[in-house]
């Protein structure tokens, strides 16, 4: 396993200018102002594609058994779970504020 | 990806059975992807903190952080995992002294990096970016009003995240010695690297992991 297909691995140094042209993209990409969401897309897609170079080719698992590539593909997708799953702590601020208010009041009024 | 695999024996059809080289592998995968879950628990832990403080309520990262230092951080992560495919290559080709000296390169990256990273935290909590605040003085001064409105997690947030990929790199660059300490040694063959290869899928995870840091603590 080790040492079948290591003649067809791909030129690094071709990895290598790709992952550089991309860092350089992704920083040009950072600086303007513009849309948030826009900005956040643009990167997350750069550096998703920068770590799935890495893992393809520097890691080799375009070269591995399919079974390691299934492993390797769960946590991502156990992170979006993750997010998703994050989400009410975002969007529950607002509804916080509005439940904490009667309470502030009532406080207020058992202190005098 | 199904031509790749050679067979010994036709009842296994699929893929070929494990072997001791393979298993290390095997391994070393199943705690990177423990530890993608550790890092994935971090980055969404501060994707939500930061989402919460609403669009004014957290500092912009670039008024605050070098991106110019941390892009060239970033640069010399890539080029220590080009130096690591070339060690793994040249022994492969059973070159011992050629993967040597790209194992010393790879150090090299990996110690270069971590002394720009202490450089970095230096400079920032010299500024008085610390766990429970952000600097009140000087060009930062505006930024604080912004963060009392928002949250006040941009200084742990950032030390928690880049400190744990900086214990990252360490542990990495003392595992990529006792394989050059090995390589020295005569332990590697052109038949017998499969701990190269390993120590190679563990530096580049740092390196993916840096990727993912780089573009959200730092550019979002």
């Amino acid at each position: 396993m080790a040492q079948d297909g290591h003649k067809d691995h791909p030129k690094y140094m071709n990895i290598f200018w790709w992952l550089l042209g991309l860092t350089i993209v992704e920083v040009a990409v950072a600086i303007p102002e513009y849309s948030i969401v826009l900005k956040a897309i643009l990167l997350i897609g750069l550096a998703c594609s920068k770590a799935a170079l890495v893992a393809i080719y520097f890691m080799h698992l375009k070269f591995e058994r399919k079974t390691m590539a299934i492993i390797v593909i769960t946590p991502f997708i156990i992170c979006v779970f993750l997010v998703i799953m994050l989400m009410p702590d975002i969007t529950l601020d607002t509804r916080l504020d509005s439940l904490v208010q009667p309470a502030a009041e009532v406080v207020d009024t058992s202190s005098h | 990806m199904e031509h790749a695999t050679t067979l010994d024996h036709t009842e296994d059809v699929y893929e070929p059975s494990l072997t001791p080289d393979s298993l290390g592998k095997l391994g070393m995968w199943v705690f990177l992807v423990g530890d993608t879950m550790s890092f994935g628990a971090l980055l969404a832990a501060y994707a939500a903190v930061r989402a919460g403080a609403g669009a004014i309520g957290w500092a912009p990262p670039d008024a605050i952080l070098g991106i110019n230092l941390t892009a060239f951080m970033t640069f010399l992560l890539i080029c220590s995992s080009v130096t690591m495919v070339k060690a793994l290559e040249s022994i492969q080709n059973g070159n011992v002294s050629r993967m040597c000296l790209f194992l010393g390169l790879t150090i090299a990256g990996g110690v270069i990096f971590l002394g720009l990273q202490a450089y970095e935290w230096y400079h920032l909590i010299h500024h008085g970016l610390t766990l429970t605040g952000i600097p009140d003085h000087g060009s930062y001064g505006a930024l604080k009003d912004q963060a009392i409105n928002g949250s006040n997690l941009f200084g742990p947030t950032f030390y928690a995240i880049t400190g744990f990929h900086g214990l990252h790199v360490t542990g990495g660059v003392i595992y990529l010695v006792v394989i050059l300490i090995h390589g020295l040694r005569g332990r590697y063959t052109a038949e017998f690297n499969h701990e190269v290869e390993i120590v190679g899928l563990y530096w580049h995870f740092v390196d993916l992991i840096w990727i993912m840091v780089f573009t959200f603590i730092y550019l979002l």
